[in-house]
């Protein structure tokens, strides 16, 4: 229920909306909840709406994280 | 998909098993309890069961909205639809929850009632738009995750001057219930579902911030770690779990950094303040009443309240009486105990809220995890 997914904005179309790309596809959400959101952000998208932004650098630390093995 | 593919790693998924295992301590037992059913569900999909030490149970927490929402407020729906013809939509993961009488919102339909599945709350207000000689009705569910969506449809509503759209309003709140299971009886007094620590929510994290999550480490000295819906996040947020257990920690850490912080989408957060206040109590499938539980619409937006548009009224209908989906939903059973699992209660035909949703303790465990409970043997 909570499903939600990161996705590329692709253009940003009026006032408070944006054209994402999903993996090729497009689709017209609502930014209103993300007003800062530029083109090529990355946002998380629920329900037609971006809920929130993806922080790459955040992202990337936390793979790395991953990888490391216990002491 | 980028940021999706990564954290499915299945190598990186061994490497995080091989660290769990390694730093659990084998002379005691874990229970964690993962709030969402997001996470029930990776957990279940992606067989991260398998890759946990013995000694550590993951216990399947009430965070899935389908599950909770009780008969009554589904009847409530299907009222509106049959005896007000509205047009009611909804969201498809409450199509099949079953209902009084044996009907669901999706048998309802198909004996002629007005129900449309919508994919957001705008769907719904295009549909009003078109329609507006027809009432239209947006069935409302979710956590805090899919409630600032609502609360801006309210407001747009309100902004095109819509006449015709209102909400039926079941929005329920995440740190309520986990103040709940953490006063049961069960955790508190019998001990029966002792929690080590919580795997804490990844996307209504994103609106509300870490910070509401800091009472539960001090006050109740439970360990939260807040993760991502994919299966190297819940794997990384046990290992921090274990690691908190281990140190004797009860913090409030974050392993879904990428998208959630401690203050939350304060955009979000108005938009709720805005439109909806708190309502004193609330019913839940399995916990009963709930105090301060839930959100209704404010007075100031009551020309979209679907309760008091129709005037209806709340009537608490009991669940089936074999269904275990309250003892599942506090954890103190396993779908496994329930008689009905697997042979009435299917997903294609569910009994109970749990087989409803791939969330639900019961549907993940049917769907991906129910051979696992035969031994193999050799033919």
């Amino acid at each position: 229920m909570c499903l939600a997914l990161p996705a590329r904005v692709a253009e940003l179309v009026g006032m408070d909306h944006a054209m994402i790309d999903l993996g090729g596809i497009r689709k017209r959400i609502s930014i209103a909840l993300v007003p800062q959101a530029c083109v090529g952000d990355y946002v998380i998208v629920h329900v037609g709406y971006a809920i929130g932004m993806l922080d790459p650098e955040e992202a990337e630390a936390t793979l790395k994280l991953f990888a490391e093995m216990s002491a | 998909m980028k940021y999706v593919d990564e954290f499915r790693d299945g190598d990186l998924a061994r490497r995080i098993g091989d660290n769990i295992v390694h730093e659990a301590d084998p002379s005691r037992d874990y229970r964690f309890m993962e709030f969402c059913g997001g996470h029930t569900h990776a957990i279940a999909r992606y067989g991260v069961v398998d890759l946990l030490p013995g000694n550590l149970r993951m216990i399947h927490g009430p965070g899935c909205p389908v599950c909770v929402l009780p008969i009554g407020r589904v009847d409530m729906a299907i009222r509106l639809a049959f005896e007000r013809g509205v047009m009611l939509c909804t969201y498809g993961d409450v199509m099949r929850v079953p209902a009084s009488d044996g009907l669901s919102l999706m048998r309802a339909k198909a004996r002629g009632a007005d129900i449309r599945m919508v994919y957001s709350p705008l769907d719904a207000l295009k549909l009003a738009s078109a329609n507006p000689g027809r009432e239209v009705v947006f069935f409302a569910i979710g956590f805090e995750t899919t409630t600032p969506p609502t609360a801006l449809a309210i407001r747009q509503a309100e902004s095109e001057g819509l006449q015709n759209f209102s909400v039926l309003c079941s929005h329920v709140l995440t740190p309520a219930a986990i103040t709940h299971v953490l006063r049961s009886p069960e955790v508190q007094d019998y001990r029966t579902v002792p929690i080590d620590g919580f795997v804490g929510p990844a996307h209504v994290s994103i609106v509300i911030g870490s910070r509401p999550y800091e009472g539960f480490a001090t006050t109740y000295r439970k360990p939260v770690v807040i993760a991502g819906f994919e299966p190297l996040d819940v794997m990384q947020a046990i290992l921090m779990l274990v690691r908190q257990v281990n140190e004797g920690r009860a913090e409030v850490e974050n392993e879904f950094t990428r998208a959630v912080t401690r203050e939350g989408n304060a955009c979000a957060q108005a938009a709720m303040a805005d439109v909806f206040e708190v309502r004193e109590s609330f019913e839940w499938r399995g916990l009963g009443q709930v105090p301060a539980s839930a959100l209704k619409i404010r007075g100031d937006y009551a020309a979209f309240d679907a309760e008091t548009r129709f005037d209806l009224d709340y009537r608490p209908v009991a669940d089936h009486k074999q269904c275990e989906c309250g003892a599942i939903l506090r954890g103190v059973k396993k779908p496994t105990e329930c008689k009905l699992f697997g042979n009435v209660c299917t997903p294609e035909t569910p009994m109970g809220s749990c087989m409803v949703s791939s969330e639900g303790a019961c549907a993940a465990h049917y769907s991906y995890g129910r051979f696992r409970d035969i031994p193999v043997v050799s033919a």
